[in-house]
Parts: C-alpha cells; structure tokens; sequence
C-alpha cells in the first residue's frame, strides 16, 4: 500500500499516461475536454461575433438558418449562436469545476471521518445525514435550492453543491471504512501516529483512486443539471448566454427554427460525452492493472 | 483387449495475445484405454488444462488450434457439430475443475446448477423429468458421501466448506453415467487432510461407474497412487510417458529425472535441487527440443530438432535424443 | 438473516431518515426564501397585511415551534394551501400524482425490459456489428439529457411523422373513467374502457420514452458490460463442459449474475426519472406532479414545494428499499451473510 508521495517519478507518469492512451476512444475524450476548455478560456478570441455574446440586437439578421456567415443560425434578436455557444462554454466550466471544486474537500473529508469512526455515533450520524441529502435526486433538490435564491450563477453553483456533496462522502466512507481496518492502518496506530496522520497519509491515499474517477467522469452530469436549472430560468440571467437558457428559449421555434434550440443541444452533448469519455480513461490510468 | 477410448494425435493449440501467438501445445499425443487411469504430470504453464480443455472444446475465445485431431470414440471432436459437442459434454466426458469455488454460479443453489447438468445430459426419458432429476441429485450427492442431501440442495456454495464445493463438482460430473472424467487438479486449492479425502473419493467412483481417468496434477506424489500410466508433460510437449511404477523405477528423460529428485526425501538429504532455468517463452518457443535450454545433458542436435516420442521398453516411450539412435 | 428482517431494518432506518429529511426540507422552505409571507403576498401588499399573515403562519414562533406545528399538521394529512391553485396542497397531489406514476412506471418498464434485453443481445453477439451498433447508441444515449430526448422525439413524432399526440394526458371529446387509481391507463382498463385506454396511452408514450432512452442506454451498458466480463468465468466453463446449452447458461445463470450490478444502478435510475419528469413534462405540457412542483418551485410556492418534495421523499425511499429487496432476493449472498452497514 502505498502512502502519498508528491514526488511522482517520470516513469510513473509515462506508465499513466500509456494505460489512459490504451483506449484510442478515452484520447479523444482528452482532446475534446481539451477543446472545451480552449473554447471557455479564448471564446472571445475564438468567437466571430464576440459582442453578440451580450446585450445585441440586429434584427435584419434575426432567425437566419445555418450559413457559412453563421454556422449554428442566428437566434430571434439576430445573434449569432455560435458565438453564444461558445461563450455559454464557460458558465459551464465554471459550474462543472467550481461545484466539483468546492464539493469534494468537503464530502472526502467527513467521509474520511465517518469512516476512520466507523462503528461508533459520529458515523452513524454523518451516514444518517447523507442519507437525507440523497434521499432526493440531485437535481430535484439543486432545483427547489436554486428556486428559492435569487437566479445567478453562484447561487445555482451553490444549489448544486447543497445536493451534490453527500455522494463523495458515501464514496470515500465505503473506501475508508474499509482501508481503516487493514493492517497497515493498525500498524499506524500501534507506533503511535495521529489521527490526522492516520487519516491523511495512511487511509486518504487509498481512496484517491475513486475519487478522482468520479470527479473526472461526474463534471458533465453536473453541467447537465447546470443546464437544466438554466433551462428553467435559474442560473445566469440573461443576456449571458447559458447552454440550458438556449435551448428552452428555442423551444418556442420548433420544428422550423430548429436550429436555436438543437445546437445547443448537442453542445451540451459534447461537453458530457467529452468528460465521459475523458473520465474512462481516469479510470483506466488509475487502475492497479499491470501492463 | 484394451479398447481405445480417447486418443490424441499431434495436438498444436495456443492463444491470441497482444504481442502474437502463444505456441503453446507442440504437438502432444496421448491415449486413454477405457477403464485406465492415466496421469498427465507437468509444471504450472506447461500446457495441461489447455489440453484439458482443448478435449471439451471449452477452451476461451482467444485460443487457437493449429492442428492435430482428438479422436473420442473413434469420432473426430475437433470436428463435431453444436449438438453432437453436446452429446459429447452431456453424456461422455466430464471434467472437474482446480477451484470449486469459482466453477460454481454463487448466486444459485447447488441443487439448481446439479438439476440442469442433469437435465442437459439428456440421458433420462421424457416422463416425470423433475422428480427424476432430483432423485439423480440425491444419488450423485450421497455417493459423493455428502451428507443429508436433501438439505444440501437449497444450500449456496458459499456456506459449504471448500471439500465439499469439490464434492458437489465430483457428485455434479459422475452425476450421470460417463466414459471419462477428466480432473485438472482438483485437490491443489484444498487443505492436505481433505486432499486425500477427494482422492479418495475420485478413485472409489471412477472404479465404481467404471469411468475412465485423466488426472491432471503438478504433483508426482499424487499421480504415483492415483493412476495406471502418467504422462510427463513440459511446456507443451509430451516427454515421456511409461505405467506409473516403471516411470518412477525407471525414469529416463532428464526433466522426469528432475522432477523426481524435487520430491523430499524423509531421509534429510538437503533441499532439493531444483531445476534451474524458466519455461520457454511461448511467444517465441526454442525450434528444438523445448527443455534443451535447461537439460543437464543437452547435446547438439536437441537445439536443432524435435526429439519424437520413441518406445524405449515395451509400454514405456521418451522424447529425447539421448535415446535415439540417429 | 432473512428477507423479512432486512425489510424491517430498512423500513425503520427509512422512518429515521424522513424525519431527518422533513426537518431538512422545512430549514430550506423557512430559512431561504426570506419572507414567506411577503413572498405569498406580493411586493405590493400593505405591510399591515404581511404582518397579519406572518401571525397567521405561524412566522413569529421559535423554529422548532413551527416545525412541531407543521410536521403535526402534516401527519393529519394537512399540506397547507398552494399559492397557485388556492386549493389544498394535498388535493393537488392527489390528483396530479397518478399521471406523473403512470408514466414513471411506463418508462421503468420499457427501460428494464429494453436494457437488459439489449444489454444480453449485445452480449450474446458481442464484437459482432450487432454488438458494435449497441454499443454506439449505448454512449451517445447515456450523454443525451431527457430534455433533449423530449424535444428530439417532439420534432419526430409531433412534426415530421405525427403519429403520438404532443400535449396533454388525453383528447378532448374522450370518456375519462371513474377514478380507481387515478391513472388513467389502469383504470380504464379496468373498466374496460378500450378508447379511453388507447388514447391515454398514447399520450404517455412520448412523455415516456424520452425518460426512459438514456437510463435503458446505461442499462443496456451495464448489463453488457457485466455479461461479458463474467463470460470468461470459471463456471461457465464449467457448465458448458457438463453440456448445459449457451442459451441457457446465458438467460439463467449469467444474466441473474449480471442484473444484480444492473439493478442497483438502475434504483437510482428510476428514481432519477422523477427528477427528468420535471422537466419533460413540461417539454409535453403533461398535467403531472414533477410539473406541478416545477412550477411550485417556480413561484416560490412554499407549500407546494414542501408537499411534492416530502412525497417524492417517501416515495423514493419506497422505491429504494423495494430494489434493494429486489437485490437481495437475486443475491443470497447479500442477505444470507451477517454484513454490518
């Protein structure tokens, strides 16, 4: 078992880096995330229309089918959606990394907790808790918390966040509560380490691999319920574009002005389908299998 | 008049792997008369469940056959149809496994995996099927001297011990009457007291059904009581092959000669000496002889060629150049 | 341990946790929102009338004075009033519930039975075209959000093809039968009522199907995935030697294998169905409970809210305890063994 060592070796990371890459299909997720965040970081360098990205109305322009001029169409105020696309890449990405960010310190650690007190009051408290939280699907819950904040992106971030966290404490307590009575723990324990110690650098460790997993696959399903609180109003308000606001607003237009609702559509596909993908091969860069 | 139940002409198997083709299987011949026990003794990786499991056609869907024939019963299995591999499987060859604990299903009941190996064997008449095949449970199992039978049926494998997961398979492939079982070490996952208890148990039914044997086993301690003829086995190659007291009275290929001085002596000579060296690497196998690069005796010719499987006494036949007039 | 015994432990630690969720979701209606009698109000109600609402609700009294006031209230069947509709929140539920069931249950049915039929075919015929097909459609379903499976089969089936109706629970002009169960399809059933059951079934259909393609994807995936690996296991090998057919060692003993990992993923999946309902009944514009409390969640309907997130609680927690018996019937290893949880 090996305890966190921070200097990984070079060969450690080639041998990582070969075990992600041995699915030709987990590479292209990689380039796709990479795409994604390229997209998020330069939209207005990449975007031709940068400034329809705000408050821009050209209504000679409005409700154009796809052309060279406008890839994706132009929506009803004559804004060009790909550009709207893709700087709606970025509330996305935030929502994605920030929730993920502020959740999983959170929920490892009182599942860390939890587990290293495994069999007594304190865990059967902290498990009873997330036990209420998940009770409810994520997205019912992140809805009804967001519905009754005022609609921004932080408070939307906030709501998911209030929904989310519980399942990485699940997570790291089944792990925990299972590494903390190996041999190696009670070793810890016998030559006198502290808990932080034990908890930390002896249990932590062994958990990683799971987690990261289920960060890496789980970003796209949380800009999924991102964009299904923007679907129905909550999140960023507009004129900042927002992949779900998007698609319910080009919802009016169907079937013949198809093309302000389905292209971002299928940009909000992309995005999961990337981190999916992207995710597979986390999984398989971190498993113990010998190649 | 010993009649040929099984008889295995040059047998060339392997697998499909990553980097290749593992070269496996290089040829094995072997014979089994009905009514013999025979044993096929080797190291772990020298191909003896591949032939095993080449006999049942069960093997895995990366192997490959390269040539060769398995005659059972004068028909060609290599060759048989879906439902004539069927008769085959239900009907005239079984097979025991190493592990008892994975060849089970763990999510149903040993009555219920028993019922349908009976049921499949198709070897009972269409009239009053279920209770038919519950009585034929009973039997296997009490014969199997596993106790309170009955119970036993509605039992998981994971609540009986792991002897007597080996006796539900041995009860589950004699269950049926059979020509011939084959055993791929069925006791090497066992503690040694219940070892000897299986063993036991296989000799006793397979005298009893009149069954015959093919044991599969690293260990020349047990073929020694077990069988009537052993064959050695090294890295995919038949190298000798002799009734079971001449090949230990008499060895002649050098590997069996090794084998045999690895068994301990009660005298306290020492630690046994061993046999330095790995097995061949199957990817790319050595073009002669696959033992020469570890044979004490190597002479020129092995590294070059084949030794063939030669009758050095009467009954008793070796793969080696030391013996081979040329 | 038998079933029972587990069912028992199940349903008090579900019992527990209700409470626990209840006290949660009152924090949430109480303390976020800020003013709920201003809220109930409006922004232009004289400060008198706030004021005398905030008496009437109770809004003076310490928290847990409330909680006890409500949660008693609650337990008698009593869910306050809606904002929206002016009627009990109770009867709104009542009558609402039974369309978003029916239909929840329809796409719990066609994702089961299409998942894990098409996760053994793809199995059966793996690395065949059959299987690489499946596979596809697996991935890109899994990542297509019900919202998008609802305006994707809209444009097919309401447009370009128009065979399913795209609104409603029925058509105007159609005898509704007397109220049983309150769904529709199953009474008329049971009433006989044939025209009545077509057409409602039709209108659940669309609804239906865009919940239930992406969970029947990962089903499907799951099922495969675990089918296949489990392929090359020992008592395969072993059964087949013994002669057992494939099709019989697929269908019985692999598959019961392989539903275990399958199903519990697929709990989460159905429960997660009432959650996308939220949205695809709106998509539809179907009268059911997820659009109910959408639209409670919308305008700050405190009432409301609490009402339909407590039944989906119970709910939830019914649906959970009922796979995890499911579970536990299929694996004996699961409830034959002392586990400490």
């Amino acid at each position: 078992m090996k305890t966190l060592n921070l200097n990984a070796t070079w060969n450690s990371i080639k041998r990582s880096i070969y075990k992600f890459s041995r699915n030709k299909i987990s590479v292209v997720g990689f380039f796709m995330v990479l795409l994604v965040v390229i997209i998020a970081i330069f939209a207005p360098y990449l975007a031709p229309y940068p400034k329809h990205a705000g408050a821009f109305v050209d209504y000679k322009n409005a409700s154009l089918p796809p052309s060279l001029a406008h890839p994706f169409g132009t929506d009803v105020f004559g804004r060009d959606i790909l550009s709207r696309v893709m700087f709606a890449f970025r509330g996305a990405l935030i929502m994605g990394l920030g929730v993920i960010a502020m959740i999983v310190p959170v929920g490892v650690l009182v599942g860390l907790i939890a587990g290293y007190y495994r069999g007594t009051w304190i865990d059967t408290v902290i498990m009873r808790i997330t036990d209420i939280f998940i009770t409810l699907p994520a997205l019912i819950l992140a809805l009804a918390v967001a519905a009754l904040l005022r609609p921004t992106l932080f408070n939307s971030m906030m709501a998911v966040a209030f929904a989310w966290w519980p399942w990485y404490a699940r997570l790291t307590y089944g792990m925990a509560s299972s590494v903390r009575n190996e041999v190696f723990v009670q070793a810890a324990e016998t030559i006198g380490a502290s808990k932080a110690h034990i908890i930390f650098k002896e249990i932590l460790p062994n958990c990683l691999a799971p987690i990261f997993t289920k960060m890496a696959l789980e970003i796209g399903w949380v800009i999924l319920v991102g964009a299904t609180l923007s679907f129905v109003g909550l999140g960023e308000q507009p004129p900042t574009p927002a992949l779900g606001t998007m698609v319910s607003d080009g919802a009016k237009y169907l079937p013949h002005q198809w093309w302000i609702s389905v292209f971002p559509a299928l940009a909000i596909m992309f995005i999961i389908l990337a981190f999916n993908l992207f995710g597979d091969g986390v999984r398989d860069m971190l498993s113990t299998e010998e190649v | 008049m010993a009649e040929l139940l099984l008889n295995i002409k040059d047998l060339r198997a392997g697998y499909k792997v990553y980097g290749g083709l593992l070269k496996v299987l290089d040829g094995i011949n072997l014979k089994v008369n009905k009514g013999e026990r025979i044993g096929i003794v080797g190291e772990t990786g020298s191909g003896k469940t591949t032939t095993a499991k080449a006999i049942l056609r069960i093997l895995p869907r990366t192997a490959r056959i390269f040539g060769g024939e398995i005659f059972f019963q004068n028909k060609d299995v290599l060759k048989m149809s879906k439902s004539e591999l069927s008769v085959l499987r239900g009907q005239g060859i079984s097979m025991i496994f190493q592990d008892p604990t994975a060849s089970l299903n763990p999510v149903f009941t040993v009555g219920s995996i028993i019922s349908d190996v009976i049921r499949y064997s198709r070897t009972l008449s269409s009239s009053n099927k279920s209770s038919q095949i519950k009585e034929t449970a009973i039997d296997a199992f009490k014969s199997a001297s596993l106790p309170d039978a009955n119970r036993l049926l509605t039992n998981y494998p994971f609540q009986l011990s792991g002897g007597m997961r080996q006796r539900v398979c041995i009860a589950m492939a004699l269950a049926t009457a059979r020509d011939l079982l084959i055993a791929d070490e069925p006791t090497t996952n066992l503690d040694v007291t219940i070892q000897d208890q299986v063993l036991r148990l296989i000799k006793e039914l397979v005298d009893k059904k009149n069954t015959s044997l093919i044991l599969i086993t690293h260990s020349l301690g047990v073929a020694s009581e077990m069988t009537d003829r052993i064959y050695v086995m090294y890295a995919g190659t038949i190298v000798e092959q002799a009734k079971t007291q001449d090949l230990f009275e008499n060895p002649y290929h050098p590997y069996t000669h090794a084998l045999l001085s690895c068994i301990p002596k009660l005298t306290g000579e020492g630690i046994a000496p061993g046999i330095p060296g790995r097995m061949p690497n199957y990817l790319n196998p050595p073009q002669g002889c696959r033992f020469a690069p570890r044979c004490p005796r190597v002479l020129p010719i092995c590294e070059k060629e084949k030794p063939p499987l030669i009758e050095v006494e009467p009954g008793h036949e070796v793969a080696c150049f030391l013996f081979t007039r040329k | 341990m038998s079933l029972l015994s587990f069912l028992t432990r199940r349903l008090a630690l579900a019992i527990v946790v209700l409470i626990g969720l209840s006290i949660l979701l009152f924090l949430i209606a109480r303390v976020l929102p800020g003013d709920p009698a201003r809220i109930a109000l409006g922004p232009r109600a004289p400060e008198y009338a706030v004021e005398a609402l905030r008496k009437q609700m109770n809004l003076d009294k310490p928290l847990y004075t409330q909680y006890y006031l409500w949660i008693t209230s609650l337990l008698k069947g009593d869910l306050g009033i809606s904002l929206l509709s002016r009627r009990p929140v109770q009867e709104d539920i009542k009558e609402y519930f039974p369309a978003t069931f029916e239909e929840v249950l329809l796409a719990a049915i066609i994702l089961s039975v299409g998942g894990i039929g098409l996760g053994i075919l793809a199995a059966k015929y793996s690395n065949s075209w059959l299987d690489g097909i499946v596979r596809i459609f697996a991935y890109l379903g899994i990542v297509t959000p019900a919202f998008v499976w609802a305006i994707l089969l809209l444009l097919i089936f309401g447009y370009w093809v128009p065979i399913f109706p795209i609104q409603g629970r029925f058509s105007p002009g159609i005898t509704l039968p007397p109220t049983i169960t309150g769904m529709l399809t199953l009474d008329s059933l049971l009433t006989g009522n044939w025209a009545t059951f077509w057409d409602a079934l039709k209108h659940l259909i669309l609804p239906s199907l865009a919940l239930a393609m992406a969970p029947m994807a990962q089903a499907a995936r799951i099922m495969r995935s675990s089918l296949c690996a489990d392929m090359g296991a020992d008592h395969v090998y072993a059964l087949t030697a013994y002669g057992v057919p494939e099709n019989r060692i697929l269908t019985k003993y692999l598959s019961r294998l392989s539903l275990i990992p399958t199903i519990s993923i697929m709990s989460l999946d159905i429960v997660s169905l009432f959650a996308a309902a939220f949205v695809v009944e709106l998509v539809f514009n179907f009268p059911g409970l997820s659009r109910y409390g959408m639209q409670a969640i919308l305008n700050k309907d405190l009432n409301a809210i609490s009402g339909v997130l407590l039944i989906f609680g119970v709910l939830f927690t019914l649906i959970t305890i009922l796979i995890d018996l499911i579970v536990a019937y299929l694996d004996p290893r699961i409830r034959l063994q002392r586990k400490s949880i």
